[in-house]
């Protein structure tokens, strides 16, 4: 049977699609020689960078599940009055330039903000601090974290819910036993998309925390230094342990037939 | 010894558990099955207003009634899953209305028996038995017999996704069950089955509800439900509701338009009464009984309408010429609708009888009743 004109369209768009987000990444793994890959993980500033990286994006996606999960569930489960605007409130890191993120969250955290006053008082620093980069991944990452979970809850009939409810479960027991259940796999991939906000955060983070250096701030600063060819291997490194951590997680998102 | 009260109120807020411990409240005398006293639910487009109910221990009760009526809501408000605005709601003569769903000693049975897909079989009946001080081997005694009884011992390994729906309606019970509820809250538990099946299950409910002492709360749209399964029926409409009675009694003597339609008396008419006779558009009716009221209705089953080529001679008082203006195909039966000047009776006939009488639309037919199966409201 001849195809239309219209499935050639969608299939030329798609390859064109394709091309343009897997060449250049391609490209830049191929690019660096083995040597020169080893020789980089090797080199202390940049082990330490994508480390960093990991562990303020991982600890991100932990904060955003701590204190994402009960406000998702909220507002999968409730309606209220305003619910649509602090929906859009929610979205509002998404969307807003990434910069601005910095200098948002320095003009909370500043001593001349009531904020910044306390966690002075407490011994906390934000600026140039492991606490401020882990503060603007969560506050970037934790959109992705709600969204999703919140979508995971409200695939869940609240039939459920009101079951065992009426079998004599609290409204707690009833979240730990039914509706955590149900909805883990949507937590794990509202954490990985955290994760991989997180991790891929250079603007925000660069304002508030140039040092300690994150990989993506390694890898501008590198490129900005020496160029193309030396910056290069710590992204091919950075992109290569991102792609493992998310396969895993990934793997264990999928749901799985339990038994027969 | 602890004061059991005391024991289901624990972690309860100490106002509603005053509520709870109100000796006023918890000794009034009603049915011990469910009360509810001038229940009101506000939705932003519906509303649930002027609800009550008496239902007793033990009963069989129906909430009939068409969908978007109320029922479910209903359902939830005396599970206490949604919030009530107004009334009060007493279960086995105790007021629940400010009790949490946990502590009401109901048990729900929905139309798509919502079994908790992650667990087993077993481990779904067996759910309940986490919150209920149960002793060991009267939970394993409980199980027993609830697995025998509703013959589930061959599935209980099994996940709800791999059941039928006879299957998953019975562990959905078996569940609701394990605990004891004093009251058993069903939320149309036939309508997801096989029409074939339908009866079957209707028989193992009716049985069940023989065997064990619990007040069943059933709510369906399907009247054939109720006839079979209730003592008691209500039915509620736009929220309201419109009549409360035994099962027979709404079918005979349904008292509003509305009950009368939903019953199956398809021809209702607004009507006014004079002495023994009712005005129906320009002509006249006889009633073979006088009425005191000036104007009112009148409905008459399609059933009991007799409809032939020639006036029917017989003792039947009401026999008029119409034109037959519609006939529908019923399956087993053909409804005929026939046109007297502005009015539309309707009439059921057989197969056989639609060809015997020759009826297509434009045909003139006779139509007759007895007055005794003209019911008056």
């Amino acid at each position: 049977m001849k195809k239309e004109a219209f499935f050639w369209v969608t299939i030329s768009c798609g390859v064109m699609i394709m091309a343009f987000i897997l060449l250049p990444l391609i490209q830049m793994v191929i690019s660096p020689s083995m040597e020169k890959l080893y020789t980089t993980i090797k080199d202390k500033d940049v082990f330490r960078s994508i480390w960093l990286s990991i562990y303020t994006s991982g600890l991100a996606a932990i904060i955003s599940f701590v204190i994402g999960t009960p406000f998702a569930y909220l507002l999968a489960r409730k309606d209220f009055f305003g619910k649509n605007f602090v929906e859009s409130i929610i979205d509002i890191p998404i969307v807003i330039p990434h910069p601005v993120v910095g200098i948002a969250i320095l003009s909370v955290t500043g001593k001349d903000y009531w904020i910044g006053q306390i966690l002075h008082e407490l011994g906390i620093r934000i600026m140039g601090s492991t606490v401020g980069i882990v503060t603007v991944l969560v506050f970037v990452g934790m959109p992705f974290y709600i969204n999703t979970a919140r979508e995971g809850f409200k695939s869940i009939s609240p039939r459920l819910e009101n079951i065992s409810r009426s079998l004599g479960a609290s409204m707690i027991s009833t979240f730990f036993r039914i509706t955590f259940p149900l909805a883990w796999r949507s937590m794990i991939v509202g954490m990985i998309m955290c994760c991989a906000r997180a991790i891929s955060e250079f603007g925000a983070v660069v304002i508030v925390a140039y040092h300690p250096m994150i990989a993506p701030v390694l890898i501008y600063e590198r490129f900005e230094s020496y160029g193309l060819s030396y910056s290069q291997p710590v992204a091919v490194w950075l992109i290569l342990v991102c792609l493992v951590l998310f396969l895993i997680l990934r793997i264990i998102s999928i749901p799985q037939k339990r038994r027969a | 010894m602890i004061n059991p009260v005391r024991k289901l109120t624990r972690g309860i807020k100490p106002r509603v558990r005053k509520i709870w411990n109100n000796p006023v409240a918890s000794h009034r005398v009603f049915s011990n099955g469910i009360n509810i006293e001038n229940l009101r639910v506000e939705f932003p487009k519906f509303c649930l207003q002027d609800i009550n109910l008496s239902i007793g221990k033990g009963e069989f009760f129906v909430l009939l009634g068409p969908n978007g009526a109320g029922k479910t809501v209903l359902l939830e408000a005396i599970a206490g899953l949604i919030p009530i605005k107004r009334g009060r709601i007493f279960i086995g003569g105790l007021e629940v209305t400010h009790l949490p769903p946990e502590k009401r000693g109901i048990g729900i049975v929905y139309q798509d028996y919502a079994l908790f897909p992650h667990l087993t079989v077993l481990e779904n009946i067996k759910y309940g038995l986490h919150f209920h001080n149960i002793e060991k081997t009267e939970a394993r005694k409980r199980l027993n017999q609830l697995l025998d009884q509703l013959n589930l011992r061959p599935i209980i390994k099994r996940l709800p996704t791999n059941l039928s729906g006879g299957e998953l309606q019975r562990v959905a019970l078996a569940r609701a069950l394990m605990v004891k509820p004093s009251v058993l809250l069903l939320d149309e538990p036939l309508s997801a089955l096989d029409p074939n099946f339908r009866g079957e299950m209707q028989v193992e409910l009716k049985g069940l509800h023989q065997n064990i002492n619990v007040t069943f709360l059933m709510v369906t749209h399907d009247f054939s439900e109720a006839l079979s399964l209730a003592t008691r029926v209500a039915v509620i409409n736009q929220g309201r509701i419109e009549q409360v009675g035994e099962v027979t009694d709404i079918f005979q003597r349904p008292r509003s338009p509305f009950v009368a339609e939903f019953v199956g008396m398809k021809n209702v008419f607004k009507v006014k009464f004079n002495g023994t006779k009712a005005l129906l558009s320009d002509w006249e009716l006889e009633l073979g009984r006088g009425v005191e009221d000036s104007q009112g209705y009148i409905a008459i089953r399609p059933e009991d309408i007799v409809i032939s080529k020639e006036r029917f001679s017989s003792s039947m008082q009401n026999s008029f010429k119409g034109i037959v203006s519609k006939v529908l195909n019923q399956g087993f039966y053909y409804e005929i609708h026939i046109r007297i000047e502005k009015i539309i009776f309707k009439a059921l006939i057989t197969k056989m009888a639609l060809f015997e009488l020759g009826l297509t639309e434009g045909v003139p037919i006779y139509l007759s009743f007895k007055t005794t199966a003209i019911h008056i409201f």
